[in-house]
């Protein structure tokens, strides 16, 4: 079984300020907005070299939504900076009718996502993102694992065109993926090969689905994990070529159950080849405080968590 | 002003075809449209420096935003008869597979629009980012605005009206339709706004108010003299009143028009108070 190892724990919001400050000398066009969290977001070095490139709206997102959808009326490719919370519910009307319904090429980069956000608790965890902003039609969903792969995401946005959500987090986690990959928007990338189980995960969950696999490995299963850092549009070819060989699938994810991967890729089986599914995510509730390891330990998304659903689910072949 | 005249025929076509609009579809807004018809006349036919090729992009040449989309009815007009798209389209107002939807939109790729508007208060932003790109693109050129006085009770706007004054977005000219009325009654009513001059000035605008906002003249002197106002280091704001209604003496000064379409006796009436003039489609 393929191995991957851990070049060192990096946050993934560091990963967006590295793309991004890469795209500030590359691409002269990109421009970047902020609602007052500049340091969170990682934009600091942006906004030191290109300051004219730089807008601080201050707290008012909705706001911030509407300038960078204007902007891209005159060419520039805005990037939108703040916690995933205040980029998704608290201007949903503002992402639907001016940027999705519009189609602004508008790039709403959003940190702090899900219960590793820790202990600002419930109000900061945002659980409902992906499914929000999945709904909206035209809009592409990417939620990334790692720190380069975050980087490598933020590249690759600035290239298409069109309304992209960019989802990532707060906490230093397993930077394993290769530096300066190559990022394909809607692509799947087969971590390891395997014929028992398909673990399909995304974000955070990558990492612990690889641990999770070398854990069932031992037991004598093997899993295919497969990283979905692209949500929509989903790749529904890699899905059910794993799971067609597998006979059934794990979906894990920091998310909610309810409107996240977990449905995206139940919606694509029952459609195509129903196969009994696992859900690793969280159940439709909120978070609270607590370190992002207590949280991800409580709320059942771990590599343990993704052990216990591949042999649950291995049972309902 | 030379041709006041042809204005004031334009004027009054843009008024029949608001009607006939909304009366085919027996749906949309005649109300605040009606009272607008001078506002856009005068901005189309007068004021911008605008492209009649449309780009989205908009580079090089003058912008107006729509925040209160449902008055689509005059847009449409004013647009069709400036040569953004086939007069006869006005037809299709409404109806399925239609570029003329309820509320204006870019999705069916109609020219002329360059952001979709209809859920209130979001236009503002949108235009302080339409006219920060023209900053970063040396282009001096100016990007207009229209909102309801109704419209301003949605809390986005005052984010943006604090934002354009702390930015010193010079090269925007917001105006707002205060007709005083809007879906449930008298603004006052429904919920008093106070001294809209007195709060845009606070929030560090330079404003001007225009009383005649049904008086062609007047409101390309006050756009004019906006103009002349801008590149100061301040967002401007015209306060423009007009009476919602405006050329059909029954939906004068009444709330009841504002999302209600005429019947076939009612419409008889209106357009016999407006001559065609430049011929319907």
């Amino acid at each position: 079984m393929k191995k991957y190892t851990n070049t060192g724990n990096k946050d993934t919001r560091s990963g967006f300020g590295a793309g991004l400050t890469e795209l500030g000398k590359t691409k002269k066009n990109v421009v970047a907005l902020c609602a007052d969290l500049t340091g969170s977001l990682k934009m600091d070095d942006f906004k030191k070299n290109h300051p004219e490139r730089f807008f601080q709206i201050g707290i008012a997102e909705a706001n911030m939504i509407g300038i960078a959808a204007g902007m891209t009326i005159g060419g520039k490719i805005p990037f939108t900076g703040t916690f995933a919370n205040f980029s998704t519910g608290r201007v949903y009307d503002q992402i639907r009718q001016s940027v999705a319904y519009s189609n602004k090429n508008v790039k709403i980069c959003a940190s702090h996502a899900g219960v590793t956000l820790g202990e600002d608790g419930a109000t900061h965890q945002i659980l409902e993102d992906i499914g929000l902003m999945k709904m909206l039609p035209g809009m592409t969903v990417i939620n990334t694992c790692d720190y380069n792969q975050t980087k490598a995401a933020t590249l690759a946005i600035a290239e298409f065109e069109g309304p992209v959500y960019l989802r990532f987090g707060r906490p230093k986690v397993a930077n394993f993926t290769p530096e300066n990959g190559k990022f394909e928007i809607g692509k799947a990338v087969n971590l390891t090969e395997g014929t028992d189980v398909t673990i399909i995960a995304t974000g955070h969950l990558v990492w612990e689905a690889l641990q999770a696999a070398e854990q069932l490995n031992e037991k004598g299963i093997s899993a295919e994990v497969i990283n979905i850092h692209t949500i929509k549009p989903l790749d529904k070819e890699a899905i059910l070529a794993s799971v067609k060989k597998t006979g059934c699938v794990v979906t894990a994810e920091e998310h909610n159950f309810l409107g996240g991967l977990g449905e995206s890729v139940s919606r694509t089986l029952v459609e195509n080849f129903p196969a009994p599914q696992e859900f690793v995510a969280t159940k439709d509730t909120f978070g609270e405080s607590g370190t992002p390891e207590q949280l991800m330990e409580k709320y059942g998304l771990n590599a343990e968590a993704i052990v216990k659903a591949s042999e649950k689910v291995l049972k309902r072949k | 002003m030379p041709h006041t005249k042809e204005l004031e025929d334009f004027v009054t076509q843009v008024r029949r075809d608001i009607l006939r609009q909304v009366h085919k579809v027996n749906s949309g807004h005649p109300g605040g449209s009606l009272g607008c018809a001078e506002f856009f006349t005068a901005l189309y036919q007068e004021v911008m420096d605008y492209k009649s090729d449309f780009d989205m992009n908009g580079i090089g040449e003058d912008l107006f935003f729509l925040s209160n989309g449902h008055i689509s009815p005059v847009f449409y007009s004013v647009l069709a008869r400036s040569g953004f798209f086939p007069v006869e389209e006005l037809n299709t107002f409404r109806l399925i597979n239609s570029r003329l939807q309820g509320h204006p939109t870019t999705h069916e790729g109609l020219p002329g629009i360059r952001i979709a508007s209809g859920s209130l208060g979001q236009g503002l932003s949108v235009a302080i980012g339409a006219a920060e790109a023209k900053k970063l693109n040396k282009d001096s050129h100016i990007v207009y605005t229209l909102h309801g006085d109704g419209e301003l009770q949605e809390g986005q706007n005052w984010e943006a009206i604090m934002y354009a004054a702390g930015n010193k977005i010079d090269n925007l000219i917001s105006t707002v339709d205060v007709n005083g009325q809007q879906i449930d009654g008298a603004t006052d009513q429904v919920l008093p706004m106070g001294n809209l001059k007195a709060k845009f000035e606070a929030f560090g605008w330079d404003v001007l108010e225009v009383k005649e906002g049904n008086d062609i003249t007047k409101v390309i002197e006050g756009l004019n003299e906006a103009k002349s106002r801008t590149g100061k280091g301040k967002p401007v704001c015209i306060l423009l009143t007009t009476v919602m209604g405006h050329g059909v003496d029954f939906m004068m000064h009444t709330h009841k028009w504002h999302g209600v379409a005429p019947n076939d006796e009612q419409l008889e009436n209106a357009l016999a108070q407006n001559p065609e003039t430049l011929g319907d489609y």
